[in-house]
């Protein structure tokens, strides 16, 4: 029997899956905050950036795959995890005080779960253009300078409030879901000490509500204006 | 003191249970929760009826037999075992819920009163270092620096009395599990078998239904030995460690 089938077979080490998968999903959401950031630097240059995503098509496949590895396992294995910890405790108290567990915590499964649902709708709505007939070539009718002007089309799709709105609660709640699971995944990966256990649940908040602030950041902008 | 409470009472693992409410009168302030308890049992027995039943032993807070969730919290609102709680903490007139365990690798037996066997299972799986019996060794024979046998001993505090896995949302036994290989994993005399040790109580964990930990730190919150939930760390890292040395 392989390592793998051992982590999975186990409850500690489907956490360690959990955990890796995570780091991954998290490295791919600071790098593509970073790409998306380009927006306040113009059109030219967030639309170069998707020409040169485009170009390189070897690669991007090769990440593309293994971010929908990591996605899938991260979210079968922790409903796995959801599903035997409430097996755990099949006859609930009839009152429960929780001491001092943190809000973040206890709703990694309904975060993870919107952020689910906003990766499906992103994805049709940015990156196979299904939702907005305007997202096209003006050779096909849509109102796009060419399939690389990215600038124009989260313009357009920005400009809707209540499209604006979705994306920034999910962020808001993939922001919620880092801030338990940055310094979580000390924790699970055996790292953690008695002093980091103090700093690094604050750290971890922070990171996530600078995530929150550059991604709300740019349908923010549009919506008030400030790009167009 | 007069109290209302609402006790847990089930006659047997087969059958339903309910929250049922008595009055406790004339409690005095200074008697602990057992105590408090106790008197209610010979109030219902002078009246005929089945007194409560309820877990305890030493009633020092040294062998972990007590238990209770009272109020939501296991072993109730001070950071000690429930046999150590004191009536004082409550008001004059309050309301008391007083729940048993709850796990499903806790079943529960009669009233408040659960199996916990599960622990000395896990514990029976590798929680021990084998030794050769014969004469006392010499007390300096293995040394072990100070800082070492301290975080051992902090680890070994853990009396095995299950609050956290009955206050953890997962009912996880991480922490318990987590004290257990700390303590053996800090020491000279538990490192021939650290591999061995923590695959079989993970593994027997596991088979017991307990649940796994999501860091809601609600388990060192209630225990009562104040174990910290740095020994989890330690246990997922023990675990994969091992892990990878068998399979690799
Ligand atoms: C971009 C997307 C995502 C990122 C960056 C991410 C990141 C993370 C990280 C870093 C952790 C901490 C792991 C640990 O405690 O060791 C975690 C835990 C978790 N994630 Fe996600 N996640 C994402 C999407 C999702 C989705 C879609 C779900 C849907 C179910 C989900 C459900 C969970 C749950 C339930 C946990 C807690 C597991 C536990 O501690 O028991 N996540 N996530
Ligand atoms: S009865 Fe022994 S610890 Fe409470």
């Amino acid at each position: 029997m392989n390592l793998l089938t051992k982590l999975w077979r186990s409850s500690i080490g489907k956490k360690w899956l959990v955990a890796f998968t995570g780091l991954a999903l998290l490295g791919f959401v600071l790098a593509h905050l970073l790409g998306n950031l380009q927006m306040f630097s113009g059109a030219e240059k967030i639309n170069a950036y998707a020409e040169f995503l485009k170009a390189n098509e070897k690669p991007l496949w090769l990440a593309r795959i293994g971010l929908i590895v990591c996605f899938v396992t991260h979210i079968v294995a922790t409903l796995s995890l959801v599903r035997m910890n409430r097996a755990a405790r099949p006859d609930a108290y009839a009152l429960k005080r929780s001491v001092q567990a943190k809000i973040s915590t206890r709703s990694m499964a309904l975060s993870g779960l919107t952020v689910l649902c906003f990766v499906v709708f992103h994805l049709a709505h940015y990156t196979l253009r299904l939702t907005d007939s305007r997202f096209k070539v003006e050779a096909e009718g849509g109102l796009l300078k060419s399939a690389h002007d990215v600038y124009n089309m989260v313009i357009m799709g920005f400009q809707n409030p209540l499209i604006s709105s979705f994306y920034i609660l999910s962020v808001g709640l993939l922001s919620l879901h880092l801030s338990h699971g940055i310094s979580s995944v000390f924790q699970t990966l055996g790292l953690e000490t008695k002093r980091s256990s103090i700093w690094m649940p604050k750290a971890a908040a922070l990171i996530a509500l600078l995530l929150f602030a550059g991604y709300a950041s740019i349908p923010a902008a549009v919506l008030s204006g400030l790009l167009k | 003191m007069n109290l209302h409470l609402k006790v847990w009472r089930q006659k047997n693992p087969a059958t339903k249970g309910a929250l049922v409410s008595y009055e406790a009168r004339n409690i005095p302030e200074d008697c602990s929760f057992l105590e408090m308890l106790d008197l209610v049992n010979e109030d219902l027995l002078s009246r005929g009826e089945e007194p409560i039943a309820f877990d305890h032993d030493c009633r020092e807070g040294i062998c972990g037999m007590c238990s209770l969730t009272i109020n939501g919290i296991p072993h109730g609102p001070s950071e000690t075992t429930t046999c150590q709680l004191y009536m004082r903490k409550f008001k004059d007139g309050q309301t008391i819920y007083i729940e048993p365990f709850r796990a499903s690798a806790f079943p529960l037996l009669r009233d408040l009163a659960v199996n916990r066997s599960a622990f000395d299972r896990i514990q029976q799986a590798g929680g021990f270092i084998s030794a050769h019996v014969g004469a006392a060794p010499d007390g300096n024979a293995i040394l072990v620096p100070k800082t070492d046998a301290d975080h051992a001993m902090e680890a070994a505090a853990c009396i095995g009395c299950g609050a956290c896995a009955a206050a953890c949302p997962n009912a996880s036994a991480m922490l318990f599990v987590g004290a257990k290989v700390t303590h053996l994993a800090a020491l000279p005399q538990g490192q021939p078998e650290r591999e061995r040790r923590v695959l079989a109580m993970v593994r027997r964990m596991d088979a017991e239904g307990f649940g796994n930990c999501s860091n809601y730190l609600e388990c060192e919150a209630v225990c009562p030995a104040e174990i910290s939930t740095t020994v989890i760390g330690q246990l997922n890292r023990d675990y994969a460690h091992a892990l990878a040395k068998e399979s690799l």
